[in-house]
């Protein structure tokens, strides 16, 4: 299954080469050509003859994780985050470099604690990778500074509906877009898979100014905290009620017009949809509708539950009513356009 | 089944503290072909006996529970509520999968986290309360009330891994890694006519207060006992979370709870026969199966070897195979040694 095969690769900033290979084997067949720009972002075109409306879809390729920063002498590896926070990593087994190396982050025994460590939160000065090295000289026989560092966690279907994995951000958009390119779609689609993102837009800061697009759409995975201990207003999205819509966030404002096209698409077809009920976090769309003069750009994304930790999950009804809501929106606009 | 098999299939089983079954299934199953008896007991140990010539009894104790979770509320929304049995630190369950051990089979679940962008300064420099975490299955209410009651277990998925240098991470070495020392000790006498009758004991409830060895020991009342247990393994040069070093072999502990004698002659027996050792003080009483031992019945002349581990009750203990095999060596040629002393003189101070 595609998202599994997704999940399941490492892709972390600047690291996202198996990944993007991943991709393209994937969607070589229904593209009438492809490239990799410097950076490592993907940029490919589906039915690049067809007049009418040039439709563009963004996802990026990265995912959270972390990277090796120094090796000490009893062979314990220190390590910097690329947007995870260190009290996720306590207790878990993490693979390291292209070696996939398997270590563990453990922690002082509480046995051993005072009561008051207890109330307090481990910061990176306090947690380290084990590996199982004797030394400093031993350890680095098998990891090298710079080494990134990815969560271990496998793809699990859970419940009814969802799923588990690590990486659903966004990988599940990048599966989203391989879907459409794979699909029937007879318009000029470009599609942008991004590097970077995680830690500040950077893939689709280049990626921007190398296509021409009339619209954008940005597939993501966003924040869902929907559990009845978190305040209505603070849960951002729900699970099980479609994708979720932007209406603006830390980095964009999304403009009405074509947002609400997007909810007339859904409301024409039964797609369950919904806002994107918070203004905080930032994506890509920003780099596009900042772009040669301003490129609309609408945000959709899948909700995932504990989003940047190795267990993030999602609901396969929402996935499969964006795949849904995406196609009829090009099948409707990709032919007189948006106006 | 060799050592190392033998602990990675312990470790990766269930067996919370009460609910030794899984866990006892497997011990059972590989102590049959070597012991003369076995036997189980009404709080659950398993006891192995290997008959030699009836010179003493020795008993052998490592504990095979392991701390769990335990559901403790249903909310409305199918979201499950926690409660520990053992002792963890909270810190380090956030973003764990769980297997929960529901009415009929077994149900995956996430122990979920709040998202930084709802976390306020203030919550983001605590940590959280056990009674605040939530275990989301994905099924949604009326579901989860077909699966799952209030009282089933929950464990952490964790199978074991392998690191460099015959080190293993695991859920479970405290203290599946004592148990397991008892294949290096077997495979050791094979063969060997001992003196001493042994008694295997894989002990239940040490988490939650050292019950099962006591009761172990009401029945064996042994002359002689061993208890195996985990250290606290010392990580890295500037840690503060152990003193005794994983890979420098098995530590030998001395203190109130240790029989003079046994300390020195297990001593002496490592250095005779070339058995990485480190020493260990506990000036008060040990965290063990050993202080009920001690002080069980008519008493008995303990000891405590321990397995140098750490990160101890996280999901990702992590010991060496070669500290277990030295401290199933130590005890076989202890046994063997033991051929040679008189009982009652070697129990004199």
């Amino acid at each position: 299954m595609l998202i599994k095969k997704l999940t399941d690769i490492n892709g972390l900033p600047s690291y996202e080469d198996d990944v993007r290979a991943a991709i393209k084997e994937e969607i070589k067949d229904f593209v009438d050509n492809m490239y990799t720009d410097r950076m490592g972002n993907l940029i490919a075109v589906k039915n690049e003859k067809a007049d009418g409306m040039h439709i563009g879809l963004s996802a990026h390729m990265d995912e959270v994780g972390m990277v090796v920063t120094t090796i000490e002498k009893s062979g314990m590896i220190r390590f910097d985050t690329w947007g995870v926070l260190p009290k996720v990593m306590l207790s878990k087994t993490v693979k390291i470099g292209k070696n996939q190396v398997i270590g563990v982050i453990g922690s002082k025994p509480v046995h051993l604690q005072k009561p008051e460590e207890r109330l307090t939160v481990l910061d990176l000065d306090r947690i380290y990778i084990d590996i199982g090295a004797t030394s400093k000289e031993d350890a680095e026989k098998y990891v090298e500074i710079g080494d990134y560092i990815a969560f271990d966690s496998e793809y699990r279907e859970m419940g009814r509906h969802k799923i588990k994995a690590k990486a659903l951000d966004d990988r599940l958009g990048c599966a989203a877009i391989i879907e459409m390119f794979k699909s029937d779609i007879p318009h000029k689609l470009t599609a942008v898979f991004c590097v970077q993102e995680e830690v500040g837009l950077r893939g689709s800061a280049v990626a921007a100014n190398q296509i021409f697009v009339d619209l954008m759409i940005n597939l993501e995975g966003t924040v869902c905290a929907d559990s009845e201990d978190i305040e209505e207003h603070l849960r951002v999205t729900t699970q099980g009620a479609g994708p979720a819509l932007s209406i603006r966030d830390t980095t964009s404002i999304y403009i009405k017009k074509y947002y609400q096209q997007m909810i007339d698409v859904a409301k024409e077809n039964n797609i369950p949809l919904q806002f994107r009920r918070s203004g905080a976090g930032g994506t890509d769309s920003l780099n596009y509708h900042t772009a040669h003069g301003g490129t609309p750009v609408i945000g959709l994304a899948v909700p995932c539950r504990y989003i940047h930790t190795p267990v993030s999950m999602c609901d396969k009804r929402d996935y499969e009513a964006l795949l849904a809501l995406v196609k009829a929106f090009i099948l409707k606009y990709g032919q007189e356009g948006t106006k | 089944m060799n050592t190392k098999e033998f602990l990675i299939k312990m470790s990766n089983a269930v067996g919370v503290s009460g609910y030794e079954a899984e866990r006892a299934e497997i011990i059972i199953e590989y102590l049959k072909s070597f012991c003369d008896e076995i036997s189980t007991d009404k709080i659950g140990n398993v006891i192995g006996i290997k008959k030699g010539k009836g010179k003493g009894k020795l008993m052998l104790s490592a504990h095979m529970d392991e701390i769990g979770l335990m559901v403790s509320h249903i909310d409305e929304q199918g979201f499950l509520g926690v409660t520990q049995i053992g002792g963890f630190d909270q810190r380090t369950l956030l973003a764990h999968e769980v297997v929960i051990h529901g009415k009929k089979d077994k149900v995956y679940g996430i122990i979920g986290i709040k998202p930084p962008h709802i976390t306020t300064p203030e919550e983001a420099k605590k940590s959280i309360k056990l009674e605040h975490l939530l275990i989301d299955t994905g099924y949604d209410v009326e579901e989860v009330k077909e699966l799952i009651s209030i009282g089933d277990l929950i464990t952490i998925n964790r199978q074991v891994v392998e690191l460099k240098n015959n080190r293993i991470a695991g859920k479970c070495m405290d203290d599946t890694a004592g148990i397991a020392t008892y294949a290096t000790i077997l495979e050791r006498l094979k063969g060997f006519d001992h003196d001493l009758d042994i008694y295997f004991v894989a002990s239940a409830q040490e988490e939650v207060g050292v019950r099962g060895a006591q009761v172990a020991a009401q029945h064996i009342e042994p002359d002689l006992a061993i208890v195996l247990e985990v250290g606290f393994g010392k990580s890295s040069e500037g840690s503060d979370d152990g003193k005794c070093l994983v890979g420098e072999g098995v530590e030998i502990v001395t203190g109130v709870n240790i029989h003079r004698k046994m300390f020195k002659t297990l001593k002496e027996v490592a250095k005779k026969n070339g058995i990485k050792h480190q020493v260990t003080v506990y000036a008060g009483m040990t965290p063990t199966d050993c202080r009920a031992i001690q002080v069980t019945g008519k008493g008995a002349a303990t000891s405590l070897l321990q397995i140098p581990t750490r990160y101890m009750h996280t999901s990702v203990e992590t010991l060496s195979m070669d500290d277990v095999e030295a401290t199933g060596r130590l005890i076989a040629e202890f046994i063997i040694n033991f051929n040679n002393c008189d009982l009652e003189e070697f129990l004199c101070l």
